[in-house]
């Protein structure tokens, strides 16, 4: 952090007074810094290049990211050793700039869907590229508008007059030099987005554009010159990546949260409003009963997002060795708990930081509140790296095969096995969860059980609803599209029930008392403010009562009163530094007015002091009227 | 040409679009005014959008001023004026883009609050444009809470001023639209103090712009207050007072007067003031909150109809997005919503009328309750019109971000209103001390205002429902969310009384409950909507197959609030685990009844290509093209990029000296 902070290169001009196109050109102009930087550091850790990074872009995208995150690490990957020695050099060195061009205009989260094709010629041994329809056509792969030469291109392989399905191949895009699209691509920028204003998302469309043989990433399926294809051997390999990316979503669901957490929270101990005693001064916005109940569960979410983004990585770093060795049985439990957990967590995330910043008032509008900027960078998130709602499909399709496996005598493993208390249960002639023990509202542990009671109940209810309309209806898709309301709910169910578990566990770890004695709150009021929000399911299944969740609403409130003491406290501890943070409202001084009012002056409509156009409007129309 | 995916939902309508448009116009000749203005404006380069998402901050300030300045002349041209039945539709056509807002409701302060002489002289000058004006209220550290504020208006007898000054910082006045760079003059709201006493909160006029060169006056430092969410084209202000003088007729005082030797004399009922507020909040539920929720849906619907994904069936083409029951669950409410909430503005404009002529004949008693139900519908209409906005937003996959699509700037901008106008925490805890007090009130047998007499009215029991079918029933629903609202008011009621009778101070026992307040205020208004639905559906007569489909989007509106509220029905037992079972049968069901309509319903809106200003949402559905064509206009594929000579090249040719 030192090493970027201090280093006038990369200083500049507040983001939120540039133009998109200036802001280009600063994310540019750092990230070709800070490759040379950390050439100059000799910094070449991953996790170091990932902090460097993120503290020279202050968490935001920049053009190289698709270079650095996807073309580097999809060649190493997924070519050959000869392709290696073509192109990873020049690239590592940024002779090639690279992009990963998958999504089209008329495609994403459903791959075999993509269109662009590259037809195998064995006369000249070169694939020939098309875009045949406008659906077809590349759209949003960052740094391909205007920053890369090269892409990794996605596309249907037809050889041999058959089609082979998606394969990936290496496209130069433009003349190395001058930077000119090359004859037969045409390439350009998307135009403005929702934020991410530094990032050139691009569009591509091939015209009979021709590659030779070579270019196609051939460590797993090959076309051999005559034009004979070689299947790959397996391809439950690329979970790998995805289980990867999505964890680190889930980490940034946490860390994005806790900023806006950070922001709202020590605003909320600065701004005074209306009055609570007759005859007091204002008190601070953060003694409001309304306010804690905004801001604190959030805290609290934040907090448990932490741990379970932490959880997913240890888990994928420990059976990657295992991966390596050719065991893949831990994976696919893992690969459906990330697809919940990433769309459950960045959901969640979503929807808090916009609560962060209404509970900032009118200033959290601002874009000098900083909360503007942490939403429209996060929350596309909900839409990449596959699509939340089928992110919770998918887990809830592990969810009923597993739930088939148990009505079919088998045992599960892992956060699934609650599921083999079922199979248990229905000898029993009541409702499946009636029969629970009884819940004890300050207990974690019996609150991960009154969670794990809900999951089962709703997985079982949907795999139930599934298997009726399976009976009614012709084919499995639609019996699975009539149950996907119900599946979701399961599968929110599920990851919810996860997150408890994993926060729960996470106590007995903490050694010292102070901190365990907090934590300890957070988490109960995580857990009894997910009961609070979702009382229909935790009724319907009897497992509390009525008066129970008379106790666990009032309960909640109880701990939004002892939290309020050490609110500041806990979002100090997320140690954002203010560079980083990049709030008025949020900066670690509290001095926010005096400096709200120095950000302002600096706003580009108050360059001069008459705007030009009151010559060029008002001035005429005064005269005129 | 038409895209043949959107061509097909239109061809299987079970109604007449044409008659559901013209019946929620509220006539014939409704629409065809609407539409001739729509036609009027749109057809007029100046209030062209086309560059609108590529231009800067100030290029769009520009634009607005621009704009503003036009619409004058075309309103002289068209022969609209401001009270004119055409007016109302001139700013849905305009959608919101364009500069002096602030100098209407400069006018209205002027004419609400002043006195004759005081309306005599400015608004002339005002409607002439001789001066522009804006309206500060709101300071760096005070929004919500007027008495609050901390700008000071001292009299001075010997000279007849007042002497205003921004004692500090957080005084400062900021955010007041148009005063960044436009304004000349503002109302001030600021403390009077006379003779040393401080008289409370005073509107005064203040000047703090040349007429002549435009620079600031002297004492005024005021400027833009620098990049929002969205409004980029209105320049939000700060201003900051230092000794400003204004004469002693500059305070507007139809109500209250300084006179020249000091006395403060105050004269006639302020509680016109709480009209004011009634009026705008009521006034921006349709502009700012309601229409914008039916441009997210025509988007996402018809882009849901046009996009296909994945395989529903196998060997089939891959399915509209808008067959998947996850995509239903997902914007159908949102349609249900927009048409519920269209309803309620209908319901609170005729109770506004109502309540206007019984002030204009000195009759304030239904004030409370207006402005009791203005403030929680404004509360729950802006935030479920803005979540209902998200999620359209998210509905369209990647595209959805794209500016291009039209609804982020319909998201960034509507979240606003859940902040301005008093702040939607706040204003439902306004309904709820409302609703308490009424709740008291019915339970010791006295009189109640109309909207609340059903407190008085509960009955026991519970739901009579025996299948799913009964759910569809408008009474068993109508009195589930009458239930619910009554428990939530009474239990809450019943706590605060708890609480101060066990010791706790009145003021710390309602901070204590306003978690509970909160929700029984929007259990209120959830009450009121679902029950003006249904009344609003059977006074439908029956034709061209309207009232069948209200009924089943009425029915949805219902359902999915129990649906989503499980909790609040179930607590009590008053809806059994049963017969939520066949809520959500019932809700799932209407989802698929509805998706057949789903278009026609959006198309209803009428809504231009034009105002919707989108690349995903247009009627023809030609999406793609037009998403690869607008895309092509953008600046950043004007020119090579900017960052290649100057960045990209040295790193990609000097790699052999620096790596």
């Amino acid at each position: 952090e030192a090493l970027v902070l201090n280093d006038p290169d990369f200083q500049h001009e507040d983001l939120n007074f540039l133009s998109r196109s200036q802001r280009y050109e600063q994310a540019i102009r750092k990230s070709a810094l800070m490759v040379m930087k950390l050439r100059e550091y000799g910094i070449a850790d991953p996790e170091e290049i990932y902090w460097f990074k993120s503290f020279v872009h202050r968490g935001r995208p920049e053009p190289l990211d698709l270079h650095l995150g996807m073309f580097l690490p999809t060649l190493l990957t997924q070519a050959t050793p000869e392709q290696q020695d073509r192109f990873f050099m020049p690239a590592w060195n940024l002779e090639i700039i690279g992009t990963y061009a998958q999504t089209e205009m008329g495609h994403g989260t459903h791959l075999r869907g993509l269109e662009t094709t590259a037809t195998y010629d064995p006369a000249t041994q070169e694939f020939i590229l098309n875009s045949p329809t406008v659906t077809s056509i590349k759209w949003w792969p960052g740094g391909l508008g205007k920053t890369s030469n090269h892409a990794i291109v996605l596309a249907q392989l037809y050889t041999q007059g058959q089609c082979k399905g998606l394969h990936a191949f290496i496209v130069p895009i433009r003349q190395l030099g001058t930077h000119e699209p090359l004859p037969g691509i045409t390439v350009g920028d998307i135009g403005p987005k929702f934020g991410y204003d530094e990032m050139d998302n691009g569009y591509l469309k091939m015209d009979n554009f021709r590659i030779p043989r070579e270019n196609m990433l051939m460590k797993y399926a090959q076309v051999e010159p005559d034009g004979t294809y070689v299947k790959p051997l397996s391809d439950k390999l690329t979970y790998g990546t995805m289980v990867f990316i999505r964890s680190l979503i889930v980490g940034d669901s946490a860390r994005s949260l806790s900023r806006a957490c950070t922001i709202a929270i020590r605003y909320s101990a600065v701004r005074h409003q209306s009055e609570l005693k007759p005859g007091e001064p204002e008190p601070q916005i953060l003694d409001y009963q309304t306010q804690q109940y905004k801001l604190f569960p959030l805290l609290a979410t934040a907090y448990a997002f932490h741990f379970v983004g932490a959880y997913i990585k240890d888990t994928y770093h420990r059976i990657s060795g295992d991966i390596n060795e050719g065991d893949l049985s831990e994976l696919p439990e893992l690969h459906a708990l990330t697809a919940g957990l990433k769309a459950f967590t960045s959901w969640t995330a979503n929807a808090g930081i916009e609560e962060c910043r209404m509970a900032c008032g009118g200033h959290g509008y601002s874009r000098c509140s900083g909360i503007p900027d942490i939403y429209v960078t996060f929350t596309p998130s909900c839409t990449y790296e596959g699509e939340n709602t089928v992110m919770m499909l998918q887990t809830a399709r592990f969810l009923v095969k597993s739930y088939t496996q148990v009505s079919s005598g088998q045992r599960v493993t892992g956060m699934v096995s609650y599921l083999n208390d079922l199979s248990r249960q229905r000898i029993q002639p009541q409702h499946v969860a009636a029969r629970t023990v009884t819940v004890r509202i300050n207990d974690p542990v019996s609150l991960v059980e009154a969670y794990k009671a809900r999951a089962a109940r709703l997985v079982e209810a949907a795999a139930k609803n599934l298997q009726a309309e399976l009976n009614h209806r012709k084919t499995k898709e639609d019996a699975w599209n009539r149950t996907s309301v119900d599946l979701v709910r399961a599968s929110e169910a599920h990851c919810h029930y996860v997150i408890v578990k994993l926060f729960t566990a996470k106590l007995a770890e903490i050694s010292n008392a102070a901190v365990r004695a907090i934590l300890t709150e957070l988490c109960l009021l995580y857990a009894l403010y997910g009961i609070s929000k979702n009382t229909g399911d935790f009724l319907q299944a009897g497992i509390l009562t009525d008066a129970q969740i008379t106790q666990v609403n009032q309960r909640v409130k109880e701990l939004l009163a002892i939290i309020r003491r050490n609110a500041v406290a806990l979002v100090d501890s997320f140690d954002f530094h203010d560079v980083h943070l990049g709030s008025v409202l949020g900066r670690y001084d509290g001095n926010v007015y005096e400096n709200m009012f120095e950000w302002a002056k600096k706003s580009p409509l108050n360059k001069t002091e008459v705007h030009e156009s009151f010559h060029k409007h008002l001035k005429p129309m005064q005269a005129k009227l | 040409s038409m895209n043949p995916d959107l061509a097909s939902e239109r061809q299987t309508a079970s109604f007449s679009v044409e008659k559901l448009t013209t019946w929620l116009d509220g006539g014939a000749e409704q629409t065809r005014l609407r539409r001739a203005v729509v036609e009027a404006i749109e057809c007029d380069p100046v209030f062209s959008r086309e560059d609108q998402y590529f231009q800067s901050q100030n290029e769009r300030y520009e634009a607005a001023v621009r704009k503003a300045v036009h619409l004058q002349k075309k309103m002289q041209e068209m022969g609209w004026s401001e009270d004119g039945p055409e007016f109302k539709y001139i700013y849905r056509a305009v959608a919101g883009d364009i500069a002096f807002l602030l100098h209407r409701v400069f006018m209205r302060s002027v004419s609400m609050l002043g006195s004759d002489e005081q309306i005599a002289k400015w608004i002339p000058l005002a409607s002439q444009y001789q001066l522009i004006g804006s309206y500060a209220q709101t300071e760096l550290g005070h929004g919500t809470y007027l008495q609050g504020l901390e700008t000071t208006a001292v009299f001075d007898v010997t000279t007849q001023e007042f002497i205003l000054n921004t004692p500090k910082i957080s005084a400062m006045k900021w955010w007041p639209g148009d005063m960044g760079r436009s304004a000349t003059h503002t109302v001030v709201f600021a403390q009077l103090y006379v003779h040393g006493k401080c008289y409370g909160i005073h509107p005064f006029i203040v000047q703090i712009r040349s007429l002549q060169d435009h620079s600031l006056c002297p004492g005024i430092i005021a400027g833009d207050i620098g990049p929002k969410m969205n409004f980029e084209h209105i320049d939000n202000g700060y201003l900051m007072l230092q000794n400003v003088r204004v004469p002693r007729e500059n305070m507007l005082n139809k109500f209250c007067e300084v006179q020249p030797d000091g006395t403060y004399v105050r004269r006639g009922s302020q509680k016109i003031n709480y009209f004011t507020m009634t009026s705008v909040r009521i006034s921006l539920i349709s502009g700012e909150a309601v229409l914008p929720l039916m441009k997210a849906c025509t988007i996402a619907i018809r882009y849901s109809a046009v996009r296909r994904q994945s395989k529903l069936k196998p060997g089939e083409q891959e399915a509209k997005i808008l067959d998947y029951q996850t995509q239903q669950e997902k914007l159908l409410p949102q349609l249900a919503a927009a048409y519920a909430f269209h309803f309620i503005n209908d319901y609170l404009q005729e109770l506004f009328d109502r309540g206007y002529r019984d002030i204009q004949r000195k009759n304030f008693d239904t004030l409370p309750e207006l402005h009791a139900l203005s403030s929680g519908f404004k509360g729950m209409v802006t935030q479920c019109c803005t979540s209902g906005v998200e999620i359209c937003l998210r509905a369209c996959g990647g595209h959805g971000y794209s500016l291009l699509s039209g609804l982020p700037s319909l998201y960034t901008k509507i979240i606003a209103s859940c902040i301005y106008e008093g702040e939607n925490t706040i204003l439902l805890l306004q309904t709820a001390r409302f609703l308490i007090k009424c709740f008291m009130a019915a339970s010791t047998g006295q009189s109640v205002p109309p909207s609340v007499t059903y407190l008085a009215a509960a009955k026991p029991g519970n739901c009579p429902a025996k299948n799913k079918l009964d759910f569809l029933h408008p009474d068993i629903y109508t009195e589930a969310y009458q239930h619910v609202a009554v428990r939530l008011i009474s239990s809450t009621a019943a706590k605060l009384q708890d609480l101060i009778q066990s010791g706790v101070k009145k003021h710390d026992a309602w901070n204590r409950c306003t978690v509970q307040l909160v929700q029984a205020a929007k259990a209120h208004c959830h009450y009121i909507t679902v029950k003006n639905f249904v009344e609003t559906v059977e006074k439908i007569e029956t034709k061209a197959g309207i009232q069948k489909v209200m009924k089943d989007l009425c029915d949805l509106f219902a359902l999915y609030g129990i649906f989503s509220n499980t909790g609040v029905f179930l607590h009590d037992g008053y809806i059994s685990g049963a017969q939520m079972d066949m809520v959500t049968a019932s809700y799932l069901d209407l989802l698929a009844i509805i998706r057949k309509d789903a278009v026609p319903l959006v198309d209803a809106f009428d809504f231009t290509d034009k105002s919707l200003n989108s690349a995903l949402g247009s009627y023809d559905g030609q999406v793609y093209q037009r998403l690869y064509e607008w895309a092509q206009k953008s600046p950043t594929n004007k020119q090579i990029s900017p960052a290649y000579g100057k960045y990209l090249k040295p790193l990609l040719h000097n790699r052999l000296s620096k790596l």
